[in-house]
């Protein structure tokens, strides 16, 4: 067994899938654990350049499973997070280059060495995703507070469910507090309250997020970032640890009690 | 006086992401049961009809909703029978 096996998906692209398993990668070998991430997005590769490996790649996926080369060949070490390895996807081929089998049978082998196995998923819920998802024994579903964003994740639970894989955790980034302050952005209550599933970790909108993927050093390396907080917080959650969700909707939550309070005694009155 | 507050904290009552909730929890109801609004009123005229041939409606007060129960769908049919005063 070894290995917990997670998987990141999201149904609609450009919400942060690949930010999220780079940043968990990161934040859970600076943990110590033994952590092994792979990009399943095969044509569109993305994970190498978030986690600054994009240069020393030699061998991916699709050569893995097409016998070219061993699997410890397709593994590239990160220099700052020794405990960490990225198999990258292959650039000039396409979903179909690879099974939901030989999934299955990648992550088999590096079950029995590592503790965690990350799979960044394409988007969309054809052939990427059933490959990205055939191996996991959890899927962390990310979104945005945006109504496409949450549609699409509804959409990915549901075939989670149907696949026996669901219904996952859910992560939700790229929150504005002071939009949803103003009434703006629908805030994480209403998202959790839409899709009904459990929450794992809200990230703040966050230019180091940018920053730090402008340099390929993920922001949950990053003490002073407040969405690399979040993710060392999922990253904790994830080995069992009881933390709380950050406070970003702390006062927003005040506020509604409040307002409660008096629309409450203002009933009595009248 | 909570729009009072919300008004003085520069809350709008009717912001955009009440609206987002509220369209999001429509269109789910759909997505999920894989059943356009169209194809929901048709299924609804259908049992009307067939529990019109054996009792009589009171078809002002019917009520028939999709309802979400954690990620479960419930069709709650609420379906007042017509009392017939002349018997009796």
């Amino acid at each position: 067994m070894g290995a917990r096996v997670i998987t990141v998906t999201s149904g609609k692209g450009g919400v942060g899938k690949t930010t999220v398993t780079a940043n968990l990668s990161v934040a859970l070998a600076a943990l110590n654990k033994k952590v092994v991430a792979i990009d399943a997005d095969i044509g569109l590769r993305n994970l190498d350049v978030i986690l600054g490996l994009e240069n020393r790649i030699v061998y991916d996926l699709v050569d893995v499973v097409e016998g070219r080369c061993k699997l410890r060949q397709a593994m590239i070490k990160h220099k700052s997070y020794p405990d960490l390895y990225l198999i990258p996807a292959a650039q000039t081929r396409d979903k179909t280059a690879i099974s939901p089998a030989d999934m299955v049978d990648i992550a088999q082998k590096l079950r029995e060495d590592y503790d965690f196995i990350l799979i960044d998923s394409p988007a969309g819920i054809e052939r990427g995703f059933r490959n990205a998802v055939a191996p996991a024994d959890e899927v962390l579903i990310v979104t945005n507070p945006e109504v496409s964003a949450v549609r699409d994740a509804d959409r990915i639970i549901g075939l989670l469910e149907a696949e026996e894989k669901g219904p996952g955790q859910l992560i939700l980034n790229r929150l504005k507090m002071d939009l949803v302050k103003r009434g703006e952005m629908l805030s994480t209550n209403d998202v959790v309250e839409i899709l009904s599933i459990k929450i794992i970790g809200v990230v703040p909108e966050d230019e180091t997020v940018l920053t730090s993927s402008n340099k390929g050093e993920p922001a949950a390396g990053d003490p002073n970032s407040k969405a690399g907080q979040a993710f060392r917080n999922i990253a904790r959650r994830l080995l069992g640890e009881d933390v709380p969700l950050m406070a970003l909707d702390q006062e927003q939550s005040f506020l509604k009690r409040l307002s409660r309070l008096f629309s409450g005694n203002s009933a009595g009155m009248g | 006086m909570s729009s009072l507050i919300d008004r003085l904290l520069g809350r709008s009552s009717t912001g955009s992401a009440k609206i987002a909730k509220e369209r999001l929890q429509l269109v789910l109801v759909h997505d999920r049961l894989d059943l356009s609004p169209e194809k929901l009123k048709e299924m609804e005229e259908e049992i009307l009809a067939v529990i019109s041939k054996y009792v009589q409606i009171d078809r002002e007060n019917v009520e028939i909703t999709v309802e979400q129960r954690k990620r479960d769908s419930w069709l709650v049919a609420d379906i007042p029978l017509a009392v017939d005063d002349s018997r009796g």
